[in-house]
């Protein structure tokens, strides 16, 4: 994922916290999502004060042509790595990469799962894979709960200092991981995790910290104050009011943070090579390995279906979540 | 008697901003206190202090004799309701009642049995298993009311628990509410800025500005004898009319404005000091003001044009012109006055108001 | 009724310091010390270790003078110009083609979108593919007839930066057109009512009216373009490792080669040092333009 800084009050719509909708008259506090009027949110369609289009005007002609090319452009790379991954190698020296297959073999898919070189091993993508799942579930885990209770509690219990560190996280999301990454070797040497998963995991969390707080702690900041205070009188302390009334009503935002780190962290390359072993290495790095080592023939189909099965875990994740992506990414855009 | 509440020498900063400043309040036991001011005065903040919501930076607070200045909501003995309901979405009616007796590690046995209460109180027995979103607002504010209500506070605090109410609902609700406090007994504070609701539940109001009470009285005081040209100007719509001029004469003081000449003869003066001649305001509420027959036999009576009608039904608000200034008049509902008229208005010098023109305060 | 002091202040929130923690740690120990650590450690000779043997400005002599490192700035420049000046337009125009109510507009959005969700590991092996001069787009376009046909930019040590532009763009225009998209979506439909009533044309609306009403989100996005060109390096180390010979290198690539493959950390934290200047370079005027600027 592009990784870039966040404006603090930039447009993008983040999930705002549903309440219970509020009747006829006024609707001040409650509506924790307001519009600006005449302005319409995020990606909805919606009618606009230009000439309705006629169906096969020239206009039209034009934009969808345009569209269509451009969609077809897009599509092309996808399209090609299927296609190369479901021919034999001899059709593929002959053929043209464009070519749908004449024999559609599974053969490379297999191979890429299971036997596909690295360097070192001949295992195939499927270590990988599982050595991703590993970093994947606990750094989501880790990552979002103590971005969500940092959130939770610069939103609602603002302490003094809380807003320099806050702002420390902010700015340090601009530093390119570069000048952090030789420092980050020595602290997790010094305390024996340097090449295992949980370092990888910790690092995960810490470069997740910036966007993913920043996340929460705007949405709970867009819950009316109301809501916390009528808590607190009821007795309830920091932590009963994460439980109880914050993280019941927050699951939208939930997604949106597992979205944005799921695909994010799946994706990683730099700090899988840097900080892991070769035998716990993630899936993109084992997959550059597979495809860009130098030994041997080149396989050009089982390449391309390493490549597939690499990128399918976001895709699926894109394809099945929809807007809800766009929203991730959204906010993500502005990961650090 | 013990007050309910008592505030000393209270003040509180948002960073360098004073926004309440060096309160002094005491609040009887069983006392219907209103705070009554325009928006951004403080109100909230000052509910919110008392709640504990907000840490003070001066004085100390007292709720039936104890010092909770220190001390966490939950332990104060209140019970709130806000403005936004602020029911908690993800609950029931009957969870959103029970939330805080849990918190407070009540039996079971008890919880039902304030739950039901508190209900039956409210006569939202068949909402208890809804949630939020599927109730009116009307329930939701009792709803809201009931979270409090189960607490089985000795102090009620209320922050414009009707203002997200239509105004029928509105009016309803306002009953219910005075209802509910004659029949629970217990301490209340509710902060509005409408007047209606100051004026008709209110044992005493507690007008505010800038952090500052201005005045502490009951509501028929206030509306009487406001101690200041701001609480006057603010009781009352239409508000208060007001003429800048002098205060003359030596034995029989005469209040001079324009054509205005109006003898004091009857009026009371707040502080006798006050009855030297000097710059002054008279103010005179529309409803005070007479016209016709009644104002040819006031002790004032002047021509005016009319200039704008509002018809009510029940009333009927004018507009005149008098010395090139605008003057608001009730008449009757059914009166046939058109603007272009000329009518002659007046009123007694008893029913006026006299204020200081630089202190602003009353005369 | 006695009054009370204010009791001590440390432990009030104290779960929300404790919740804290985390971040608290994070900002100090790496944001704030890793990075001064970092820079630091650019003014010793360190090699296989860092140790504390300080050569003053050796590092960046050494750096300036490496054909390497100038090489990965001068690709880093042609890379990012093109692709912020691409991306910002392209996105821009596909935004305002998918804002003309047309129907299918999800779907669009959607073939748009997707290559943002693939790694830049798998973008930029599916483009070493494509532009693979014995298999793909050139032998296609060979096999037509066109012999003489060339299209190689992965082993044209002249182009190669463009190549991996191709794919930098495929990756991530989706985002910027999602962003634009979002920006044109909040400008009130009565500019356009106001417009048409003007008879301003469509473009001249846009060119004069919108963009200029949408400055936000072209810095948003030019921010982010910009952050992430600078961290550009798995696209490299996919589609051509560097090559051929030095001519795709970048600096967040040369960073990694110097601490972790030549074992030269002082080049390595220089060289990220230098990175970091370029980042402050650009973030802080656009952070005092944006916040500074605000406070009057
Ligand atoms: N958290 C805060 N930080 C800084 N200033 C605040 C904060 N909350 C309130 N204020 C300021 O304190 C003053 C009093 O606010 P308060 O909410 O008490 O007004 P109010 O009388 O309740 O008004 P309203 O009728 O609009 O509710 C206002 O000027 C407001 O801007
Ligand atoms: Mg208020």
């Amino acid at each position: 994922m592009t990784k870039t800084p966040h404006l603090l009050k930039n447009s993008l719509k983040f999930p705002q916290p549903e309440l219970e909708p509020v009747d006829t008259t006024v609707a001040v506090a409650t509506a924790a999502t307001p519009t600006p009027s005449g302005t319409r949110s995020d990606l909805e369609p919606g009618p606009r004060g230009r000439k309705p289009a006629r169906r096969f005007s020239r206009r039209n002609l034009f934009i969808y042509g345009t569209l269509t090319l451009v969609a077809l452009y897009y599509l092309l790379p996808l399209y090609v790595m299927v296609v190369t991954s479901l021919k034999g190698m001899p059709e593929i020296r002959l053929g043209n990469i464009f070519a749908p297959p004449l024999e559609i073999t599974f053969e490379p898919w297999v191979k890429a799962w299971s036997e596909a070189c690295t360097g070192l091993n001949c295992d195939g993508l499927s270590r990988g894979f599982w050595n991703s799942v590993r970093i994947l579930v606990p750094s989501v885990i880790l990552s979002i709960a103590i971005a969500s209770v940092n959130g939770y509690a610069l939103a609602n219990w603002r302490f003094k200092g809380a807003e320099l560190f806050f702002t420390i996280l902010i700015v340090g999301a601009f530093i390119p991981y570069q000048v952090m990454i030789y420092p980050i070797v020595i602290m997790l040497r010094e305390v024996g995790l340097y090449g295992s998963l949980t370092g990888l995991v910790l690092v995960h969390s810490v470069f997740g910290m910036p966007i993913l707080t920043l996340l929460f702690r705007n949405y709970f900041a867009s819950v009316p104050e109301e809501l916390f205070k009528a808590a607190r009188v009821d007795g309830a302390g920091f932590w009963a009011i994460y439980f109880k009334i914050m993280l019941p009503m927050s699951l939208p935002i939930f997604v949106v943070a597992i979205i944005l780190q799921v695909t994010g962290i799946w994706n990683d390359f730099l700090f899988g090579v840097i900080y892991t072993k070769p035998d716990l290495y993630p899936m993109t790095v084992q997959l550059n390995n597979i495809v860009n080592s130098t030994q041997g023939v080149k396989e050009y189909n089982v390449n391309m279906a390493a490549t597939i099965l690499t990128g399918l875990v976001p895709l699926s994740i894109y394809f099945l979540s929809g807007k809800l992506f766009v929203r991730g990414i959204a906010a993500g855009a502005v990961k650090g | 008697m013990e007050p309910s509440i008592s505030i000393r020498n209270l003040s509180l900063d948002f960073g360098s901003l004073r926004v309440l400043k060096d309160l002094d309040l005491n609040v009887g036991q069983g006392e219907f206190l209103v705070l009554l001011g325009s928006s951004g005065c403080g109100k909230s903040t000052l509910l919110n202090c008392i709640a504990g919501l907000l840490e003070i930076s001066e004085g100390q607070i007292f709720i039936g004799g104890r010092n909770v200045t220190w001390e966490e909501p939950s332990q104060r003995g209140i019970g709130m309701v806000f403005q936004s309901y602020a029911l908690y979405p993800q609950m029931t009616v009957a969870g959103n009642l029970s939330f805080g007796l849990k918190n407070a590690g009540l039996p079971k046995a008890e919880i039902a049995a304030r739950v039901d209460r508190a209900a039956k109180i409210l006569q939202i027995e068949p909402l208890l298993d809804r949630k939020p979103a599927a109730l009116s607002g009307g329930q939701r504010q009792r709803a809201a009311i009931g979270r409090a209500l189960v607490r089985d506070a000795d102090v009620f605090l209320f922050d414009e628990p009707l203002s997200n109410l239509d105004a029928k609902l509105r009016a309803d609700l306002r009953v219910e509410i005075k209802q509910l406090h004659s029949k629970l007994k217990n301490t209340m504070i509710y902060v509005t800025h409408d007047q209606i609701e100051a004026m008709t539940l209110a044992d005493r109001i507690a007008i505010m500005r800038g952090g500052s009470i201005l005045q502490l009285d009951t509501p028929e005081e206030i509306y009487l004898r406001p101690n200041c040209r701001y609480v006057a100007n603010f009781i009352g719509s239409p508000s208060m009319n007001f003429f800048d001029g002098r205060i003359e004469g030596g034995d029989h003081l005469r209040f001079v404005s324009g054509s205005l000449n109006l003898p004091l003869a009857g009026y009371a003066f707040a502080d006798p000091q006050g009855a030297r001649p000097g710059p002054a305001t008279l103010g005179i509420r529309p409803e005070h003001i007479v016209s016709g027959a009644e104002a040819e036999a006031a002790a004032i009576s002047l021509t005016a044009e009319v200039d704008l009608i509002e018809p009510l039904g029940s009333d009927t608000f004018a507009r005149v012109t008098l010395d090139g200034s605008n003057l608001w008049i009730r008449l009757d509902g059914q009166a046939r006055t058109r603007p272009g008229d000329r009518l002659v208005i007046g009123f007694a010098p008893e029913r006026a108001h006299l204020f200081d023109l630089d202190t602003e305060l009353r005369l | 009724m006695a009054a009370m002091a204010r009791p001590a202040r440390w432990h009030r929130n104290i779960s929300a310091k404790v919740a804290a923690i985390p971040m608290i740690a994070t900002a100090l120990c790496i944001f704030i010390g890793g990075t001064a650590w970092t820079v630091v450690y650019s003014f010793t000779n360190s090699k296989l270790l860092p140790k504390e043997s300080f050569v003053g400005l050796r590092q960046y002599e050494r750096l300036w003078g490496s054909s390497k490192w100038l090489t990965s700035i001068e690709n880093l420049a042609i890379y990012g110009a093109f692709s912020l000046i691409f991306a910002l337009v392209i996105g821009f125009l596909l935004a305002a083609l998918l804002d003309q109510k047309i129907r299918f507009e999800d779907t669009f959005r959607t073939i748009l979108l997707y290559p943002f969700a693939l790694s830049f590991i798998v973008t930029g092996l599916a483009w070493q593919w494509i532009l693979n001069p014995d298999f793909g787009v050139q032998a296609v376009v060979r096999g037509l007839g066109w012999e003489s046909f060339t299209f190689d930019p992965l082993y044209n040590p002249d182009i190669v930066i463009y190549g991996v532009l191709i794919a930098g763009l495929w990756h991530e225009t989706g985002l910027i057109m999602c962003l634009m998209l979002a920006g044109l979506r909040g400008i009130d439909e009565d500019i356009w009512k106001a417009a048409r009533i003007d008879g301003i044309p469509t473009w001249k609306t846009y060119l004069f009216i919108v963009i200029p009403m949408m400055r936000g989100i072209f810095i948003t996005a030019i921010v982010l373009i910009a952050s992430g060109i600078i961290k550009v390096y798995d696209l490299v180390v996919a589609q051509t490792g560097g090559g051929p010979g030095i001519a795709s290198e970048v600096p967040a690539k040369y960073v990694y080669d110097a601490m972790f493959l030549s074992q030269n950390l002082g080049q390595g934290f220089a060289a990220s040092t230098m990175m970091l200047l370029t980042v402050v370079i650009i973030v802080v005027p656009w952070a005092y333009l944006e916040f500074g600027g605000k406070r009057k």
